[in-house]
């Protein structure tokens, strides 16, 4: 297949660290790639985007998340089933696509070694939630461990080479790759702070939480717990959205602003919140060209300042539009949009046919509160906050004494509610340890001004009707 | 009170509206910064930007209030507004100027032919670059127009041969 001009070799913002060029073969085809890429990264770079075939009705897939999470880039690698997006190049690897079901065994259901840790706290998702709080505790000299199922710390903001809002303490005006990086280095700058990376944890049990990682399983156990998971892509249903090419919004800002690979030339958007116009304007940087951003909703959802960003470079903006079908063989080709009505129904007759190679879904994202309700913290379905979330105290323990939350997992918000929550969660955890002090409660009172002040916008209105179905007392901690 | 389109556009007149554009006399004067933050964002990076002290906030949650006589049109605060909202305008000059943040692709080149473009992407002229800074990976691009009314239309700009992508 060959040249594909997938690859970025100029970004005007990142500058792609790549290892030294190395073969790998897919079924016996060779291919260059860069040691140390995620390998569906590569095979997409390379045209590969077909990775497997679905068990049933053997309908070609390709990656869908790109953070291990959907299991629809499961190749043979090297005899063992693999997800190409977690699975890092290595010369002369042999991959090979899998026929039916992948086998338990080769999918690495093998016995590893397991490790037994203990901390004083316990911060599963090394996001910008989990970090700030870090940040608490490795001041304090907590022993503090960070676990991530990611290959680098920083969460969502790895991924965003943006500018980000906010104010002077909150790095407002860095971009989201250069916060991330600034944040890592104060990490590990405290002896206390341990992190162990792509480290899944997947379970809560009475020995304690269950993790997974490359070479050994983990049980870890702690006096506190913070789980900042963040949050996950929500999906759209239509006709052929299961086509190579056809992605989650994230995903795509995985592929091209982490391994330097555009999803597509000319992708489609749908949904105009911030994610999508930011992953629009993304792809510009990157050298796409956005055929689109398509809106079910009346206006834009996102902020204005996103929106105008990109239009000034020509991409249209349909609102009252959505995607009914996706088009193509063996990948996107071409979709068809159509207006909807008040109900967001397509109307008969007003469909049209779009050119692209990509449809990126950005419509919306799910507190990941898994983990959460392994711990048992009561949870609640609350539509304002992004869905089922954790109830808890305005200082962030939820209904589990000594179980805390913060971050999108806590409600979908921003980097900066994230930080702030972080931070009020870090000093919960830190008198949760060490007992209460006079001036750990007032800076811990000060935050909860600034967060706040932060949500006291008009924009944050519906955020603030959700907190307040969520926030409970403390004598409902039990 | 006027509304940016549902489609992402403010026009020059909500601008105007939201006290954002000097009066004729401070704009024949010389270069100033207009802002197009139409919305309560809880950010306040341009009134720490400024080396002038000319932009100030109450609450973050709440919009800049520009004082256009302490404005002198630096545009530090055009490479740092993480909205990309902010442009300066120069009407003294002739032809007159405008600048613009530019992150997409080629660096550009004092002297270089650039394609103008306005709010929805379309060209509306072309125009040569005059002077350009960089600040933290953004270009904080000059530009001249070729006619005083599109200092309010010109938001962007495009190298007119690098053709591929943005
Ligand atoms: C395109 C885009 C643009 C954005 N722009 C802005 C902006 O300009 N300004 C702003 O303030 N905000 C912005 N945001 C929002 C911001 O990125 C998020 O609100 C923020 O990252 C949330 O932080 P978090 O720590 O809660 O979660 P995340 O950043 O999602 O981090 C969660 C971490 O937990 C890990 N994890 C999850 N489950 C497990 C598990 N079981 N075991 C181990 N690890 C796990 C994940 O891998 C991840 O690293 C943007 C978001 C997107 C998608
Ligand atoms: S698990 Fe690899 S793309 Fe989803």
């Amino acid at each position: 297949m060959g040249y594909t001009g997938l690859r970025i070799h100029h970004h005007p913002v990142l500058t792609f660290r790549r290892g030294r060029e190395v073969t790998i073969y897919f079924e016996g085809e060779p291919i260059k790639a860069f040691e140390g890429e995620a390998l569906a990264a590569a095979l997409y770079a390379a045209g590969h985007k077909i990775l497997r075939y679905s068990p049933k009705h053997g309908r070609p897939r390709s990656v869908f998340c790109m953070i291990g999470k959907c299991g629809s880039c499961i190749v043979e690698v090297d005899g063992i089933a693999k997800r190409a997006c977690q699975e890092l190049v290595r010369d002369g690897m042999r991959v090979r696509r899998i026929k039916g079901y992948p086998v338990l065994k080769e999918a690495g259901g093998g016995a590893k070694p397991v490790e037994e840790v203990e901390a004083e706290a316990l911060i599963i998702g090394g996001g910008p939630a989990g970090l700030a709080a870090a940040e608490v505790l490795g001041t304090h000299g907590v022993r503090t461990l960070i676990v991530d199922d990611s290959h680098r710390l920083g969460g969502q903001l790895i991924k965003q080479t943006h500018r980000f809002f906010g104010s002077r303490e909150l790095f407002a005006g860095l971009r989201g790759f250069q916060i991330a990086e600034k944040y890592e280095e104060k990490i590990r700058s405290f002896e206390s702070v341990d992190v162990l990376l792509r480290t899944t944890a997947i379970g809560v049990f009475k020995e304690g939480v269950f993790a997974v990682g490359e070479e050994r399983n983990y049980v870890l156990r702690a006096g506190t717990y913070l789980v900042a998971t963040g949050a996950v892509e929500n999906y759209l249903p239509f006709e052929n959205n299961d086509l190579p090419g056809v992605m989650g919004a994230g995903a795509a800002q995985t592929l091209m602003n982490v391994w330097g690979v555009l999803p597509g030339k000319r992708p489609l958007i749908v949904g105009a919140g911030n994610v999508g116009l930011i992953v629009a304007y993304q792809l510009l940087q990157a050298g796409a060209k956005p055929a689109a951003i398509v809106e079910a909703a009346p206006r834009i959802g996102g902020w204005f300042v996103h929106a105008a960003k990109v239009r000034r470079y020509g991409v249209p903006i349909y609102v009252r539009h959505t995607i009914v079908a996706a088009h193509g063989e063996e990948g996107v080709e071409a979709a068809t949009i159509a207006e909807v009505d008040e109900r967001w129904r397509p109307i008969p007759g007003t469909e049209k046919t779009i050119e692209c190679d990509a449809v990126l879904l950005a419509v919306g994202l799910t507190p990941n509160v898994d983990l959460l309700r392994q711990f048992g913290a009561k949870t609640k379905y609350v539509p304002e906050l992004g869905g089922l979330t954790a109830l808890r105290t305005e200082y962030l323990e939820t209904t589990v004494p000594g179980v805390y939350v913060a971050g999108d997992v806590a409600g979908v918000e921003e980097a900066t509610t994230a930080i702030i929550e972080g931070w009020i969660a870090g000093y919960s955890m830190l008198m949760k340890l060490r007992g209460e002090r006079d001036e750990w409660m007032k800076e811990r009172e000060r935050l909860l001004k600034l967060l706040k002040t932060y949500r006291s916008s008009p924009v944050s209105a519906r955020v603030r009707a959700g907190l307040e179905k969520v926030i409970i007392g403390g004598e409902e901690v039990a | 009170m006027r509304e940016p389109s549902p489609d992402g556009i403010a026009s020059p007149d909500l601008i105007k509206e939201l006290g954002y554009v000097p009066n004729e006399e401070r704009l024949r004067k010389g270069p100033v910064a207009i802002f197009e933050c139409v919305e309560p964002i809880p950010c306040d990076v341009c009134v720490w930007a400024c080396p002038l002290k000319a932009v100030s906030m109450g609450e973050i949650t709440e919009k800049p209030v520009i004082d256009f006589n302490k404005c002198i049109g630096c545009g530090i605060c055009v490479g740092r507004c993480p909205g990309q909202a902010i442009f300066v305008v120069d009407l003294s000059k002739d032809p007159p100027q405008v600048t613009v943040p530019y992150e997409m692709g080629e660096a550009p080149a004092k002297g270089v032919e650039v394609e103008l473009l306005n709010r929805v992407g379309e060209p509306v002229g072309r125009g040569r670059v005059v002077k350009f800074f960089k600040d933290n990976l953004t270009y904080v691009v000059t530009v001249e127009v070729p006619s005083p009314e599109l200092v309010m239309e010109v938001r962007a700009v495009r190298p007119v041969r690098g053709g591929d992508g943005a």
